[in-house]
Formats: C-alpha cells, sequence, structure tokens
C-alpha cells in the first residue's frame, strides 16, 4: 500500500506534468484506435461487398488490384455449372466519375446478384434491370451527391444513364455506389468478362476441392474463401500495415513524452530516491516506483484514449460524407493490443529513468542537496 | 586502536581497520587511517572540527561509500565482501541525518514504515513496531499527519522511528540535534540514547555538542581525517 502510495504521491505532487504525459498517451491511442478501426471498417466493408451472398470470391490470379482482374465470361458460364455450385454471379468493379465527383465506384452484377435481389429499396423497383440498357440503380448516399432521383437521367462519365431505383445499404462504399446491369458495365468499361465471380456452394466443405479444381481448369484465376482473402489481399494488407504504422507513430511520440515526464521525476527527487536507497529499498524497488509511475500513466492514458477514441468514432459517423463508411465497433482485441502497446510504450518510456534512479548514490545525493 | 573502556567481554559489533578514503584521485584526502571498534550497545560520540572527517566515517561504516582502503567488519564480516549489501542496509543499520530526510507528501506513519516495506515485513508486524516506538517517542498522536505539520524535534524523532523500524544492531546518527534548538537537541538526544541503551544498539553519533558527547558511553575525538583521543 505505502508503495503505491510512493508511486502517487509523486503522480500527484506534479499534476500538470502527470495530466500532460497521461494526455500525450490518451491521443497518440485515440488517433490509433480511430485511424485503425476506421480503416479495418474500410476493409471490411470492402471485404463485405465481395462476400454479399455468397462465399468464395475468384479473380484473376497475381493481380496487384481487383480493378485489374479479369475474369472470361466462359469460365464464369462453367464454373456455374459445376455441381458443388450452388450460384455464381459476375460482378465487375469500375471506377466512373461525374462533374463534382471524380470517383464513383460502379458495380456491373446482374438482376440475379445479391445486392439487387435483397436491396432495401428507396424508390424504384428491381424488375427493369433484367432488361439491360443504360440504365442505373443508385445507392442512397450516391442518389444524393449526385442530386438524383428515381425516372431522372443522370451524366456518368462519358454516358447518360436512366435511373430505375435507389436502394440502401449499411455498407458506406454500395450506398456511395452505382449499379449497372453486367452488360451494360462491360460495355461501358470495353471489358468482356468480369472482375470476380463470387461464390455460393450448396456444401462448405467442398470449399478445397472447388479451389483444386479452379486451379486445375483456368490456371490463371484464383479461388479464395472470403476470410483468406481479407487475409491475403495486398490493397487490405497494405491499409492496415498503413493505420498500425500511423498510430504506431502517434504512440511513440506519446511514449517520449512519458520518458520525458519519467526523467524529469527522477531528477527532481533524487534526494527521496536516496533516501529510499538508504532505508534498505533495493534497485529494483527503485526501478519498481519508476515503472509503476509510468505505467500508471500509460494505463490511465490509454483508457482515457479509448474513450476519447470512441468520442471521435461516433462523431465521425456523424458526419453526412462519411455515412455507412465507418464502423464504430472497436474490436476488444484491439482495444486490448493498444493498451498494451501503450503500457509497453510506457514502460520502455521509463527504462533510462529507472537505469538512472538505480545508478544514483545516496552519499553524494543527500550530501550536495 | 581504541578500545572500549567498559567492557572486553561484550562483543565487537563493528570493527574498522585502517581506513583510508580520499577523493578526486588522492587529492583530497578524508580518512587517513581511522582505527575504530565498536560494541554491542555501546553509545560513541564523535567529535571533531567541520571537515575532520566524522560523516565520512559514518557514511563507510554504514555501506553508504567505499573506503579507499581498509575495510569495515560488522560482526566479523566485512562490508563490501562477505554482506549482501541491501540486507544489511534494511536489517543492521539505521541511519539518522541532521537534517531528517523524510519524505514531506507522506505521513508520520508513511515515513517510519520505509525500511519495513523495503524489507518486505509483515503488516500486522510492522504496525506493531511501529506503534512500539511511536509510544516511546511520544509520536503516537501524530501517525497520520504530514511531515510538513511537524515541528523540527518531531521530525527528528520521527527520523529515529525510522531508523529503528527494523531493529537495527547498530544506529549510525550524523548531527543528529545539528538543526534543533538546544532545549529540542536535549530531548532528541536522550530519546536517541535511552532508546539505543533499551534496544542494546550500537551507537555512533556525529556531533559537535560536547555537553551532549559527554553523556555517550565513549568520546571519539577526530582532526584531520584521524582519531587523535578517546576518552
Amino acid at each position: 500500500m505505502i508503495f503505491l502510495r510512493l508511486i502517487l504521491v509523486n503522480l500527484l505532487r506534479h499534476k500538470i506534468r502527470t495530466f500532460i504525459s497521461i494526455a500525450g498517451i490518451a491521443f497518440s491511442v485515440a488517433a490509433m484506435i480511430t485511424v485503425v478501426t476506421v480503416l479495418q471498417g474500410a476493409v471490411g466493408m470492402f471485404s463485405s461487398i465481395l462476400s454479399s451472398g455468397s462465399e468464395m470470391i475468384v479473380f484473376e490470379r497475381n493481380v496487384s488490384d481487383l480493378f485489374f482482374s479479369d475474369v472470361p465470361q466462359a469460365a464464369k458460364n462453367s464454373i456455374a455449372t459445376w455441381p458443388m455450385v450452388s450460384h455464381a454471379d459476375a460482378v465487375l468493379f469500375g471506377v466512373v466519375s461525374s462533374a463534382d465527383h471524380p470517383i464513383i465506384t460502379c458495380f456491373g452484377v446482374t438482376a440475379e446478384d445479391a445486392r439487387i435481389r435483397n436491396a432495401t429499396w428507396v424508390s424504384g423497383n428491381a424488375d427493369p434491370f433484367a432488361n439491360g440498357g443504360n440504365l442505373v440503380v443508385l445507392g442512397e448516399r450516391a442518389a444524393e451527391f449526385l442530386g438524383a432521383s428515381t425516372g431522372m437521367d443522370v451524366p456518368i462519365g462519358h454516358g447518360t444513364f436512366h435511373v430505375i431505383g435507389v436502394i440502401r445499404t449499411r455498407n458506406g462504399f454500395e450506398d456511395g455506389g452505382v449499379f449497372m446491369p453486367l452488360e451494360a458495365a462491360q460495355k461501358f468499361f470495353h471489358k468482356e468478362g468480369s472482375s470476380v465471380i463470387t461464390i455460393k456452394l450448396h456444401n462448405k466443405e467442398d470449399a478445397p476441392a472447388f479451389k483444386a479444381q479452379v486451379h486445375t481448369q483456368f490456371p490463371n484465376l484464383i479461388a479464395l474463401e472470403d476470410a483468406e482473402f481479407s487475409r491475403s489481399y495486398s490493397q487490405f494488407k497494405i491499409l492496415k500495415a498503413t493505420a498500425w504504422a500511423v498510430g504506431g507513430c502517434g504512440l511513440a511520440l506519446g511514449g517520449l513524452g512519458v520518458a520525458n515526464t519519467m526523467i524529469m521525476s527522477v531528477f527532481t527527487r533524487i534526494r527521496e530516491i536516496a533516501i529510499l536507497r538508504v532505508n534498505g529499498f533495493a534497485n529494483g524497488q527503485i526501478a519498481a516506483t519508476i515503472f509503476g509511475e509510468s505505467a500508471i500513466v500509460a494505463i490511465t492514458g490509454a483508457l482515457a484514449g479509448l474513450a476519447l477514441g470512441a468520442i471521435a468514432l461516433y462523431a465521425l459517423k456523424e458526419v453526412p460524407a462519411l455515412h455507412g463508411y465507418v464502423d464504430v465497433t472497436i474490436h476488444p482485441a484491439l482495444m486490448l493490443i493498444v493498451v498494451l502497446l501503450a503500457l509497453l510504450t510506457g514502460l520502455a518510456g521509463a527504462l533510462y529513468p529507472a537505469a538512472y534512479a538505480m545508478r544514483i548514490k545516496p552519499v553524494e545525493a543527500l550530501r550536495f542537496e | 586502536m581504541t578500545m572500549p573502556p567498559q567492557s572486553d567481554q561484550v562483543p565487537v559489533v563493528i570493527r574498522a581497520s585502517r581506513l583510508w578514503k580520499s577523493y578526486d584521485e588522492g587529492t583530497i584526502s578524508v580518512l587517513n587511517g581511522v582505527d575504530l571498534e565498536a560494541h554491542k550497545g555501546e553509545a560513541i560520540a564523535l567529535c571533531g572540527p567541520s571537515g575532520c572527517g566524522k560523516s565520512t566515517l559514518l557514511h563507510l561504516i554504514g555501506g553508504l561509500d567505499k573506503p579507499t582502503r581498509g575495510k569495515v567488519l560488522v560482526n566479523d564480516k566485512e562490508l563490501g565482501r562477505d554482506r549482501d549489501m541491501v540486507h544489511f542496509m534494511r536489517h543492521e543499520v539505521g541511519f539518522v541525518f541532521q537534517l531528517h530526510n523524510l519524505i514531506p507528501d507522506l505521513t508520520m506513519e508513511e515515513n517510519c514504515l520505509l525500511p519495513a516495506v523495503a524489507a518486505g515485513t509483515p503488516n500486522a508486524a510492522a504496525l506493531s513496531r511501529l506503534q512500539e516506538l511511536a509510544e516511546r517517542t511520544g509520536l503516537r498522536h501524530r501517525l497520520k499527519h504530514r511531515i510538513q505539520k511537524l515541528s523540527g524535534g518531531e521530525r527528528q524523532r520521527t527520523a529515529i522511528c525510522r531508523a529503528l523500524m527494523n531493529r537495527p544492531g547498530i544506529l549510525l546518527a550524523d548531527e543528529p540535534t545539528g538543526s534543533l534548538d538546544e532545549e529540542t537537541s536535549s530531548t532528541v538526544f536522550n530519546l536517541l540514547l535511552d532508546l539505543a541503551h533499551t534496544e542494546s544498539v550500537t551507537l555512533l553519533m556525529a556531533t559537535h555538542d560536547r555537553s551532549l558527547a559527554a553523556a555517550c558511553d565513549r568520546v571519539l575525538e577526530m582532526h584531520d581525517g584521524r582519531i587523535r583521543t578517546d576518552c
């Protein structure tokens, strides 16, 4: 108890300094939580686009981005007839632009696609979609920023399309996207095939056999289960690495703040540390008081950072332009990792101060102060 | 070599042999071959002018510093060689300084319990010992008070309590009354002497106050880093 008091007394003795240090860690943790959660949410949303109503995805082997993947129509037609396959949907991804919006994601899909079949229709309906032609279904947010509604013609890229309906989804990409009949999209993007084929199997346990058959019959294509794809897709990896790198830099800055605080803490109480030595405190016990201080700062900062991060995410969710893009769910594992990282950063920041404290010679400290 | 006048039967607790201490590569010489023996329960006053080496001698005996040459044996074991210094500091020696060297933000109770915390003494035993010491030093009513609230004499009595917390065999006091007025000095000194005797502690006290020194079992006069007389 007195050991804890020794730690707390020193933190409370310099309240402003302690507060600044905690704030440094808190902002770092909040930044990390926000960036990682937003990017993980974005990755999750993109994954959910791919996995909409399916379990597997087939795409061109060795492409750096799915936008560049080209899966022949013949492959789709063949795969759809395999006994283990319940359903196969060709999806073409493209990027289109309008006057004020240089990037709008475009989905070329068939009328049987789950996005169209299971959509919540704000206006219009799916019936005309099967007829094909220059028509589009708009995500609710896309309709909003394009200023379009059902029945209107909207200029997209170098063409004009008739809006047959507006759908509401929980996915930010889809909500801000444009859905075209597959043939229209192929024509628009000058492609004969599709970007991916999403696959639903009769039996999930057939996945290995399905992958093997794709590898045998279509060596230029690769089949991955949805979770497997999310883990291995290079774009996702880059996004996740970026998020952790940005968050890590923030945390490192917070750690430097803790190190600065702890150095000041040790320098301003050399005499007190000498007193502890004279009273029988071993090096380990002296170091424990220093590490204890930094651990309290780091954990308090981390908890405050989690709260700040959650507030920031809820605030971002309410920004109209980000509607549907921000997933405010902070995974418990992420919370644990961030708190542990903050703790490790705090302890690392206390290494030098602790080493310095252990070298203090009581006879000199008590004689000259 | 100085010898205790009162008894050859009582065991020697401290034996310092040919102690030298110098600083700045030998250019400043503080102790020049000090020999000293102190017996169990003996109270010894170290007198002498400022800079004669009293404090340095106490530091060497207490293990706070190392001699340039010579050795200190406590209960026949050499400091820095045969002894675990952490154990020595925790259990065998207590310090009282001129400036009380208490931690101002802690209470009197917490300051006194520091050696017990360091030694890992069970809480009940530590509190019982504290009650006993607080009773004897008349500080029981001050246990929960912060150090800033205590008078100079109370602070020094607190420092004595702390020094005796782990029942050390040796108590080293460096000008313990140097910052107190005459009346308080006398009170604190008598308390120190009384506690040392009743707990059979070997007391080495550096002091300028001849009248206080005279109350000790022996008085050692130091000059130029040597013990000149033993009376």
